[in-house]
């Protein structure tokens, strides 16, 4: 039933990642986007990140994309041709970083893979990770709340003025 | 045709580098700056699906709590971005990320 799941939801965030990357409709470019979120929380659930899970459909699929999309829209971006770049630096640069990284697949295909540990039930729910928040990890919590303050203000400042 | 049916750790790790390489890709090869911009947001992704793997692996929460960093800074970082670009439209009537070269002598 797990490898069911897994292959379903992992099938499909590839295939969102690749119409990511090659549609020439950017409004559909965010909207796979949105499919490869939905799917890896998906995933997150499968491993025992329910919390996380939750959080990523709400603060990643449904704000952060929601901005996108909003952004999109307002600039009226209309159909291109697709806008890939003419520069063949770059594609050998891609080549070879994507020939390394299918070596490091290799590798890790061949690696020896530990064990699944027995999870209790209540592991990666609101309670645990939020105590974990708040006891161990309170202070970059809080530097975390003056970073989005700081990106508001920021965001707002670069928006508003004509240069 | 045991790595069909037997999930492991190692196919959750060969995913997220697929997803990872395909953001490369995208932001190496795209000209439009907000889809360059969505590929970095996959490969945040991609990133946080590691992060929760090896937090399984382990039975250490630690994990959910960086992605939660991490979600935080990219939303911080999506807003800023977005208002660049909102910005670099305004005066040059493109987000084409080689149309703004204006840096480059």
């Amino acid at each position: 039933m797990e490898a069911f799941v897994f292959w379903v939801f992992a099938i499909l965030a590839v295939i969102g990642a690749g119409l990511l990357i090659f549609h020439k409709n950017p409004v559909n470019s965010a909207l796979s986007l949105i499919m490869t979120l939905f799917c890896t929380a998906s995933l997150f659930v499968l491993l025992h990140a329910g919390f996380v899970a939750v959080l990523q459909v709400l603060v990643y699929a449904g704000a952060i994309m929601v901005l996108f999309i909003f952004v999109i829209m307002m600039l009226n971006l209309q159909r291109e041709s697709l806008g890939l770049r003419r520069n063949a630096f770059k594609k050998a640069l891609a080549a070879i970083i994507a020939l390394a990284l299918g070596v490091k697949m290799a590798l890790i295909m061949g690696a020896q893979t530990l064990p699944r540990p027995e999870l209790n039930a209540w592991f990666g729910s609101v309670e645990r990770v939020g105590a974990l928040l708040f006891t161990e990890y309170l202070l970059p919590f809080e530097a975390l709340s003056v970073l989005l303050l700081a990106a508001i203000v920021g965001a707002v400042m670069v928006a508003k003025t004509r240069v | 045709m045991n790595w069909l049916t037997t999930i492991t750790f190692n196919h959750y790790l060969i995913l997220a580098m697929l997803l990872f390489s395909l953001g490369i890709v995208g932001v190496m090869l795209r000209k439009n700056g907000l889809i360059v911009f969505m590929s970095i947001e996959l490969m945040l992704n991609a990133v946080n699906l590691v992060f929760i793997t090896f937090a399984a692996m382990h039975g250490n929460e630690t994990g959910h709590v960086m992605v939660f960093f991490i979600m935080t800074v990219a939303a911080a970082e999506a807003a800023v971005g977005l208002a660049i670009f909102v910005a670099l439209f305004r005066n040059k009537e493109t987000v084409y990320v080689d149309e703004a070269a204006d840096l480059k002598r």
